[in-house]
Formats: C-alpha cells, structure tokens, sequence
C-alpha cells in the first residue's frame, strides 16, 4: 500500500510540490464549463481564491478554491495560495450566492495557511476566518470540500467545513505547517519532520481519525473518479432536506472530542 | 416618570447593589475564577462541565505528563472554566479562558465547554458571556484541536441564530485559532485596554514579511480604530459594562431577571 511506502514528511513534500496539480486543472477537468467571479464587494479581490460556477454534469455548482500557482511569476502574483481577508470574503459572498440560486459548493484546499500580514491583519484576517466557518456551518445547500494539496491550520479550515470531506492520498491536512508546530513546541522549525511524524497529517491517519470521508488515489484516472464521485454525492446529498443536512453537518463537528 | 428619572433611579440602583457586594475573597484563585468572581454577584457562580478531561487524542508524547501536573489535585478545570452566575442578579451563563492552563489553548476539552456551555445558554435562554484568552488551537491534540473552531463558531451560531444575546470579550492575549472561532462571533465583541488580539502572532508576522510591526499593531486599540470590536472596556468597568448591555437587551428574549 502507499501510505507505507511514503513516510508523513515526505508526503507533506509532495503536497507542496509545484508541479502538483492546482484548482485550474482540476476545474478544466471536473466541470464542462466553467465562470469566474471576483471580488468581496468590501475592499479588494483576493487573487489566491479563486469561485465561481462550473457546471458539473450538467449541474451547476458553485467552486470556491486556493490558488496557489505554478511558478515564481504566479506564486507571488496569487501570494502561494495565502489568504487575506479579502479572499474568505469573497468565498463567503459566493456561498450566499449558491444559497440563493440552490447551488450546491465544492470547495478544494491548498494552502499553507492563512495570510500574516500586516494588511491582513489591519482587515480583520481572524474575523473573516470565523465569519467563513460560520458560513460553512449554516450553509443550507450540500457542500463537498477535497483537500488537494496542504491544508494547512484555520486558513485551510476556513474552506473545509462541509458534508462531505475528502482527500488525495498524498495531501496533508494539518493544525499548522509541521514547521510552525516544531516552533511552538520546540521552538525549532528545522524538526517539521519529527513533527509531521506526530501530528496525524495524512490522509489514512485522519480517515482513521474521522476527519475524512474518503481518502481518493492519486493515479491516471483521479480527476475521472473524483468526477464520478461528485456527480453521485452531490445527488445524495441533493436529496436530503435542508433540516436534515444542517442538522448532520452540526452533529458531525459537533461529536469531535 | 421621565427618562432622566428612570435613569438616575437604575443609576442609584447600581451603586447599592455595587456597595452591597462583598469583596473578593483573598484566598489566591485561579485567574479565571478571580475574573469570575469580579464580574459576578457574590457566591452566583455556579461551576459546570468540571468533569471533561482529554482523552489525549493524537498520543502526543509527553501531553499526559503534563496535564497530570497541571491537574495534581485532579480537580483543575482545565482552560475554561463554565458555568452560570449572576450579573447584578440577572442570570446569564459564563465561560472564562483560564490562561495559566497551557496558555489557554483551545483543544478537546474547552472546545467541548463552549459548545455545552452555548448549548445550555440555547436551552435556558440565558445570555452568553465568554472571556477568552488564549494562544489558539492545543498543538497537541493536532486535528482534533483545530476541529473545536468548527464545533464552537457552530454551537454560538445555533444559540445566536436562536435569539441569544453573545457578548464575546477578548482580554490578553487572543490570537489563532480561538479569534478566529467563536470569539469574533459576538453579537457585541468588547476588549480590554492594551490587548493583543490576532489571528498571526507578531512573531510570525515580523518572520514572514522581514520587518518589525509597527508600535500598538494587534492592541484592542488598533483593532477598534480598524472595525473589529465594539468597545474598549477596562477591567474595573467591565461589571457595569456588561451589566449595562444586559439591561439593554433585558426584555429580549435571553435577558430576563
């Protein structure tokens, strides 16, 4: 099996692979079609968020994601996939929106972490990571969250609190890089891979954990499988009641202890 | 009776009820038991959730260790201590962080003490006071830990969507997880003077963007002049603060005598 052949640290080097497939290849590949929107209608648009709709076997499903980019040119243009306020704002404005016209949410995460900043700050960096959760929480449309590539601390959060949580084998998802854990604890960010090592950050140990639905395999037909899969849960979840939805999204956060 | 009337009669209201509150006793006390105990009539506080404990979730090495020499009598209430009390004899229910327990992080435990707390407050329909202090999410209970975000921003969305009345108060310091959670979900969010509240620690910032921060960043003071709070109270005018809110909602549905 790979998840033995790969040690935690050496996945969490694979997930922040530059090369590794980014929110653009996976929306070419999963929607027949797909628009952009920008902006949180407050300040800016955060370029590291990208939403809008795509049409997923004929349905249409609002995709809110990190973008983190493919060289030094884009990486500094959408800030290595950092959020800033303005980005859970936005993410928060095309939530309501798929409230409004029933769309369902998918949400792919890949980020090292929410923004430390001093913008960031100044506009209230920890205000929208809770209004975003929030949000999450009382979605009254069925959302799906995959963690593509890092999911790191209440940044990757922020975009994960869905229905349906699932994860690519080589993802890590995780309370804080394996460096920033190894700081506080140890005060040494050289031991993130002792720290990896420990903290549960793959996807078997969080499927095992609870925290993670499925855990999908990295091979020739992933976007193919992970299609299919949206199309059926999105159908499930389709048919569930807003009560019923909302009331075991509640439950399924709520027995975490 | 004219308004003026009404108000120098609570007015003088106050004052007796103030002059007929015993001092706090000497006795040292746990920081957010003395808080308690100055915000809350004499003897109204009433203890709950006081036998939660970890379950060391991630079988992080040495946590055990040292939660069992935090807790040497075994009665230490963890992070958080919860219950209900009496705010010049309007009854409400009360978390406090409790700071000198690892940092007032937030893991299994605390998060599990807002939800019940939030819970609870819902059932009773009593108003919801929350002061935290707190470096964010519990590194050693990893996953688990950030998952208490969720399960706390849902539990006071549910009371407040309810019809609650959540006063959060952020005292030094609030940072990470915590800010980012429940405590930036008041519906009136107040401050101590001089408070460091964030989402990023200063450390973090200063190492990411390679300059010092400014004088006063993440003070209550700068987040007041940005947007993120209502009000700057100080510690000996936070009873009547709060009391004065109380009474301003007395007559909605969660703030009766």
């Amino acid at each position: 099996m790979n998840a033995e052949s790969l040690s935690a640290y050496e996945r969490v080097q694979k997930a922040r692979e530059t090369k590794r497939a980014g929110i653009y290849d996976y929306i070419e590949a999963l929607f027949d079609d797909f628009m952009e929107f920008h902006g949180d209608r407050l300040y800016r648009d955060d370029p590291s968020i990208v939403g809008g709709i795509g049409v997923l076997d004929g349905m249409p499903v609002t995709v809110i994601g990190h973008r983190k980019g493919k060289d030094t040119g884009e990486q500094i243009k959408y800030n290595f996939g950092m959020t800033s306020p303005e980005g859970y704002r936005k993410a928060i404005r095309l939530m309501e929106q798929a409230e409004r016209f029933n769309r369902p949410v998918l949400t792919l995460v890949d980020t090292p972490g929410a923004y430390p900043g001093i913008e960031a700050e100044s506009n209230g960096q920890s205000n929208a990571i809770s209004g975003c959760i929030a949000k999450m929480c009382n979605l009254k449309t069925p959302s799906i969250c995959i963690i593509t590539g890092e999911g790191n601390s209440g940044g990757a959060l922020a975009l994960a609190v869905a229905d349906r949580v699932w994860m690519l084998e080589n993802a890590v998802y995780s309370i804080l890089s394996p460096e920033g854990f190894a700081s506080i604890l140890w005060k040494d960010a050289s031991k993130s891979a002792l720290a990896a090592g420990l903290m549960r950050l793959t996807a078997d140990d969080l499927k095992n954990d609870g925290f993670i639905d499925t855990v999908i395999k990295e091979d020739d037909k992933l976007t193919e499988h992970i299609r299919k899969l949206l199309i059926s849960e999105f159908h499930d979840l389709g048919n569930i009641r807003t009560e019923e939805l909302l009331k075991k999204r509640y439950a399924r956060y709520r027995k975490v202890m | 009776m004219s308004i003026n009337d009404i108000f120098s009669k609570r007015r003088r209201g106050w004052a007796k009820l103030e002059k007929a509150r015993k001092p706090a006793k000497k006795k040292q006390l746990r920081i957010a038991h003395k808080r308690i105990e100055q915000l809350c009539d004499d003897k109204s506080f009433k203890e709950m959730f006081t036998r939660l404990r970890t379950a060391d979730p991630i079988k992080f090495p040495g946590y055990m260790e040292k939660i069992a020499e935090l807790d040497q009598n075994g009665n230490a209430t963890e992070a958080f201590v919860a219950g209900t009390a009496k705010i010049h004899r309007i009854k409400v229910a009360i978390g406090v962080s409790d700071p000198g327990f690892m940092m007032g992080s937030m893991g299994t435990v605390v998060g599990e003490k807002i939800a019940l707390l939030a819970e609870y407050a819902a059932k009773k329909r009593l108003p919801l006071i929350i002061f935290s202090a707190s470096g964010g999410a519990r590194m050693q209970e990893g996953m688990f830990s950030l998952m208490q975000m969720v399960k706390t921003a849902q539990a006071v969305e549910r009371y407040r969507a309810a019809g609650g009345l959540f006063i959060s108060c952020l005292t030094h310091p609030t940072t990470g997880g915590v800010s980012a959670s429940y405590a930036t979900l008041g519906d009136i969010i107040l401050a101590e003077p001089g408070a460091l509240i964030g989402f990023a620690g200063p450390r973090v910032i200063e190492q990411t963007i390679g300059e010092k921060l400014p004088e006063g960043f993440q003070r209550s003071e700068f987040l007041l002049e940005h947007g993120m709070i209502d009000m700057i109270v100080e510690q000996a005018a936070m009873r009547e603060t709060i009391y004065k809110l109380l009474k301003l909602h007395e007559g909605g549905m969660f703030c009766e005598r």
